[in-house]
């Protein structure tokens, strides 16, 4: 299981780093095989931060990761190479996720070259191939060609694949789709659930509401760095209790259904003070957490 | 009649050879109207935009005609379309960070800019501060430098600044995608307003977003690989679509309510063909499940109750409700 203890994270800016930014405030949530959590926010809310944290690309300022137990803060060298064997991220960009002076199966080989030194080349190409087309790709399609050659979605789905070979059991999912259109957007989504459905659990970090209500088993409502509302997909989304939560769906475009002409007005940007605490978490019912005030 | 098109051609100049980014297309929009433009990525939808008001140092102009209000839009000549950029044709880019010079407070900007016009920026300045109070901005963000302001605030200030001279069209190129939701809310209906006050007489509304252009858009006009696909009222876009890929796109959207594990929806397989040397006939065929003999033939634009389509099967039998599952794999 992987578990977020009260965390937290403040960014140092400005210059020589004397001002404070917080993004991430007071967080806890677990995420379990098989169960695909979103982290639906707005920019700024702090959802990249909560995904760079579990990937430990980035370390909390308060609180704890834990990984079956383990704090994944103290893990170092051979210890953290055996995290990254079961936990991957696959992030927004798919262009700039790959070196483009490169053709873009070299993500295999430096796999294969850091983590799999010892199987031997014909069985590594097996395992490629059997990566590929459980993301669904065609092995000829796909491998010997640049990064252009390729559309987004196959790119998105060979970074995938890349985390598979490493038989992960958790998926950091940054806004994984926002770049591709739509009509191999659903695709992708898709594939996701083919993988929950085969035990892997997975982060689903997004700003796009009906993506994260389409594909997860729960839902968790961000702004400002504060959880604002957290519990079973079906409850967030049917029941909403948080105003905030109310007028993210109220804003959302539907296909069959026009806005309501009445709020023109865009959201003020406010900004929490610094030293601000997040507001408690109280249960509203079985399995759903709506920030109180 | 505001804007019509005829057989436009529009390649990019590429060292492989012209990439027929916009080959032959044809419509119009009326006074008054918000006309979505929507298609995948690489689908001619931006050049079609980037045409109206000026091509890039790749693009080449290759045939056709552009009539504004009556009067030729000298597209192909980039010194003579000066007369028409900013008074008669604007444009709002997608990034509007990008569209504001950061060394300048943003009021500084806008004079320099009229200047540059032959517009006297004093007589303009009540006008313009009217305006800026009418999307929600205070005239004091004049004072202020564009870092100051947020993403949909700057998008907000651009899209005054590229209306205070009253075009006659606006050209607004995904303007709403890089925003957050509620965000995007707001920019759009003041996309909306903008056309209601007068301040613009009609617009082309261009995104991927079929969802966003179904609440602002009058008509939408669906383009595939170069080439126009449909073009209906908005409602019936959406509800009635009548061309295959339209029809496979709009039931790909996964709308707050859909769940996977409810209702698993599919995406449209394949990929757009290459503009390099696109395939005779129709562009669509290769990914159509409903292509036939006669799709080699390049599919006549129908044009019947206000609404058009290039598709032989969906002229033929334009009630066909049955929904679409794309080939397999």
């Amino acid at each position: 299981m992987l578990r977020l203890d009260h965390v937290s994270k403040t960014y140092r800016t400005g210059s020589l780093g004397r001002g404070r930014l917080t993004a991430v405030r007071d967080v806890s949530l677990e995420l379990r095989p098989g169960e695909v959590l979103s982290v639906i926010g707005e920019s700024g809310s702090g959802k990249s931060t909560i995904g760079r944290m579990i990937l430990r690309l980035l370390l909390p300022t308060a609180g704890s990761i834990t990984y079956d137990e383990t704090d994944i803060g103290a893990l170092h060298r051979g210890a953290l190479k055996d995290y990254y064997r079961n936990v991957q991220g696959v992030f927004q960009d798919p262009f700039s996720s790959y070196n483009p002076i490169f053709k873009a199966d070299r993500i295999f080989s430096i796999l294969h070259a850091e983590f799999f030194p010892r199987v031997d080349a014909d069985e590594w190409r097996q395992r490629v191939h059997e990566a590929l087309e459980s993301v669904g790709l065609n092995p000829r399609d796909c491998l010997h060609k640049f990064p252009h050659q390729l559309s987004g979605g196959q790119l998105q789905r060979l970074l995938i694949a890349r985390a598979l070979l490493l038989d992960i059991r958790y998926l950091v999912a940054d806004e994984i789709i926002s770049m591709l259109d739509a009509s191999t957007r659903i695709d992708v989504l898709n594939l996701l659930a083919d993988l929950k459905a085969r035990g892997l659990g997975i982060l689903f970090i997004t700003h796009d509401l009906s993506l994260g209500n389409y594909i997860s088993d729960t839902t968790l409502i961000l702004r400002h760095g504060c959880i604002v509302e957290m519990g079973a997909t079906e409850k967030v989304f049917g029941n909403p209790r948080h105003p905030y939560t109310q007028d993210l769906l109220a804003s959302v475009p539907l296909l069959h259904e026009k806005w309501r002409r009445d709020s023109a007005k865009a959201p003020t940007v406010t900004r929490l003070p610094e030293q601000a605490e997040a507001p408690p978490l109280v249960h509203v019912e079985d399995d759903h957490l709506v920030a109180a005030g | 009649m505001a804007l019509h098109v005829e057989d436009l051609r529009v390649y990019y100049r590429t060292l492989a050879g012209d990439v027929k980014a916009l080959d032959g297309v044809t419509f119009e929009v009326a006074d008054g109207e918000i006309m979505g433009l929507a298609g995948e990525s690489g689908c001619g939808k931006s050049t079609l935009g980037k045409s109206l008001i000026r091509l890039d140092g790749r693009m080449r102009y290759v045939s056709g005609h552009t009539v504004l209000d009556g009067e030729e839009l000298p597209i192909w000549d980039d010194a003579a379309m000066n007369a028409f950029r900013f008074r008669r044709v604007s444009i709002v880019p997608q990034y509007a960070m990008s569209a504001l010079n950061p060394t300048r407070r943003i009021g500084r900007m806008i004079h320099e800019l009229l200047r540059s016009r032959g517009v006297d920026p004093h007589r303009a300045q009540p006008e313009l501060e009217r305006r800026l109070e009418l999307v929600g901005l205070d005239p004091g963000v004049l004072g202020l430098y564009p870092i100051e302001l947020s993403g949909g605030m700057k998008q907000r200030v651009v899209m005054v600044i590229s209306t205070l001279l009253d075009p006659s069209l606006l050209i607004a190129d995904e303007i709403t995608s890089a925003l957050d939701v509620s965000t995007q809310k707001a920019v759009a209906q003041t996309l909306v307003e903008i056309r209601d006050r007068g301040f613009v007489k009609s617009m082309i509304f261009i995104t991927h977003d079929l969802a966003v252009l179904y609440q602002v858009a009058d008509t939408i006009l669906v383009m595939y690989a170069g080439k126009l696909a449909e073009k209906a009222p908005a409602d019936e876009i959406v509800a009635n679509p009548r061309h295959p890929y339209t029809r496979l796109l709009v039931s790909s959207l996964p709308e707050v309510g859909v769940r996977y594990a409810e209702k698993e929806l599919t995406g449209i397989p394949g990929r757009p063909p290459s503009l390099l040397d696109p395939p005779s006939g129709c562009r669509f065929r290769h990914r159509c499940p409903l292509a036939t003999a006669q799709c080699e033939q390049e599919p006549p634009w129908v044009e019947e109750d206000g609404r058009g389509v290039a598709c032989w099967e969906a002229s033929k039998a334009p009630t066909a409700t049955e929904p679409l599952v794309g080939n397999a794999r």
